[in-house]
């Protein structure tokens, strides 16, 4: 099954309350999928700094010194914030991407959750409820943000194998459904030196969206070829810096509901998850159709792009 | 009127209430409040009473349903009224996949539109759709009549059996082996009975019949054991 929510804000107003509405509607989820959750958080305090979230099955030994040991590996100020099993790196726009080559460098056993400049993932192994306490996600501001809760049946329960994945810098996707030509897909994507950490099924999904825009390719034109070379189910929905995405594979049986408001553009698996939200009531609610890509974004107006 | 607010006791003891009902009782008025989306709301009723649902519903409401008239006053979610065997659901506003999935009698009536597999294997019930259909409807339909005022998605009726479809707005694709039909006298008589039924502002002219060709392996004897 799987459980997805998201939640784009119109409404800066409602900034302060994104956390918590997000981590309301992962909870209603949480029977969809008890195995792990995780949240990506959009929001830029600054362009002149980006962030990398980095995580540790032992924080309390490797984030010690982390601060110092990649500052001067990096020769620039960075600056951490622990958040039990993750720890924000803030580094300069500019050292962004040198920063991958350096956390490698003083730390090889740390796993990157995400990276961009207003990209923050976090995930566990755990309900919800436990997930979303642990980092204090009720208490984060954003423009916009998704969540997910899994039930694994394509890989194993660990960290890594949790939803949301990072795709590219202020990338990321989480995945309702199976890909079935993931492992084929997996050895063509190695063999073009595109970076796959598990065996995970969507982690190849995003690793594929990652290779076709290191190829020029658009998100929306990713996801719309997504459908022709990913065999599955997938519901789909994608967070960008300035909004996200959503797509459904052309059978599309597994479940999705939107709904729209002058305030928000939200997405459920189930109407329930969205029941309270601020003006339910006389949102439209609607069921995105399949095969169809549709994105809301904060720089440009809502566009809809038909499949072929 | 009794009143069940979901706000206030469990989706079992709102199901077992509604399920003590016998054919006899003099409760015959329900409503259910705070419905917020939960899943098998009044699934199972086996008596005549009139159930209204003040809200939006989750997976599989009013399944199972015999005799009793539900009516959703918001839009349901996945399976509503699956494997209906009589008795009338009535959705004010749009219904999610496999509506009415092999239901065996009784009529359900989706004000809204419909999403995908409307109507999957039917077995006997009758649908009134006063919107659209989404793809895969009717898909190995058995029999019944599925009637669509507005559009129908791709692969209407893909390997359909004896039920008869009414589209009145276009139809993306037929699915295999789904055919038009004329329109004889009897049908145009039993649109117009399933129209008012389901208080549908449309004229039995305006649709297109489309059945079985009878034309898949299942239905050459010379394929039988």
């Amino acid at each position: 099954m799987c459980g997805i929510v998201g939640l784009f804000l119109k409404d800066k107003a409602l900034e302060p309350q994104l956390g918590a509405l997000l981590t309301k509607m992962l909870i209603t989820m949480t029977d969809r999928g008890p195995d792990s959750a995780g949240l990506a958080i959009y929001s830029n305090n600054s362009d002149a700094k980006s962030k990398i979230v980095v995580q540790s099955d032992t924080p309390k030994i490797e984030f010690e010194g982390l601060e110092k040991a990649l500052s001067a590996e990096l020769d620039a100020p960075v600056s951490v914030k622990i958040a039990d099993t993750h720890a924000i790196l803030t580094v300069p726009a500019n050292k962004l991407q040198g920063a991958r080559m350096a956390i490698a460098a003083v730390n090889p056993s740390l796993r990157i959750m995400s990276r961009g400049d207003a990209l923050e993932i976090y995930k566990e192994v755990g309900l919800p409820k436990d997930v979303a306490a642990r980092f204090e996600i009720d208490q984060m501001s954003g423009s916009h943000g998704i969540g997910h809760t899994r039930m694994a049946t394509e890989s194993a329960v660990t960290t890594m194998g949790a939803h949301p994945f990072n795709t590219g810098d202020d990338q990321c996707l989480v995945h309702n459904g199976s890909l079935s030509n993931h492992a084929s897909l997996r050895r063509k994507l190695r063999r073009e030196d595109i970076h796959i950490e598990t065996e995970n099924d969507t982690e190849v999904g995003a690793a594929y969206l990652t290779w076709q825009m290191k190829n020029g390719a658009t998100l929306g034109e990713a996801l719309q070829s997504s459908l022709d070379d990913l065999d599955g189910f997938f519901t789909f929905v994608v967070g960008t810096k300035d909004g996200f995405g959503v797509v459904r594979d052309p059978i599309a049986c597994k479940p999705a509901v939107m709904a729209e408001t002058d305030q928000y553009v939200a997405f459920g698996s189930e109407y329930r998850a969205l029941v309270d939200l601020p003006g339910i009531e006389t949102a439209r609610v609607w069921e995105p159709e399949p095969a169809t890509v549709y994105f809301w974004s904060h720089t440009d107006q809502p566009t809809e792009e038909k499949a072929a | 009127m009794q009143t069940l607010d979901l706000a206030d006791i469990e989706l079992r003891e709102m199901n077992a209430t509604l399920h003590a009902q016998a054919e006899t009782t003099n409760q015959t008025a329900w409503e259910i409040v705070n419905p917020k989306g939960a899943h098998a709301i009044a699934c199972g009723i086996d008596a005549p009473i009139e159930v209204t649902v003040k809200g939006s519903t989750g997976y599989y409401c009013a399944g199972m349903n015999k005799q009793a008239t539900i009516n959703i006053k918001g839009s349901a979610g996945p399976g509503v009224a699956e494997n209906m065997m009589s008795g009338k659901v009535i959705i004010d506003g749009d219904a999610s996949q496999y509506a009415g999935a092999t239901g065996h009698g009784g009529l359900l009536v989706i004000k809204g539109n419909a999403s995908s597999r409307c109507g999957i294997s039917m077995k006997g019930i009758d649908i009134v759709v006063h919107g659209n259909i989404g793809h895969m409807s009717a898909f190995m339909a058995q029999s019944g009549n599925l009637v669509v005022c507005g559009d129908a998605g791709d692969a209407l009726g893909d390997s359909l059996y004896e039920a008869r479809l009414f589209v009145r707005g276009s139809v993306k694709s037929l699915g295999a082996d789904c055919v038009e039909k004329e329109m004889r006298p009897e049908h145009l008589e039993l649109l117009a009975e399933l129209l008012e039924q389901a208080e549908a502002d449309a004229k039995p002219e305006e649709f297109k019949r489309y059945g079985s060709a009878r034309e898949l392996y299942t239905f050459k004897i010379d394929n039988a054991y």
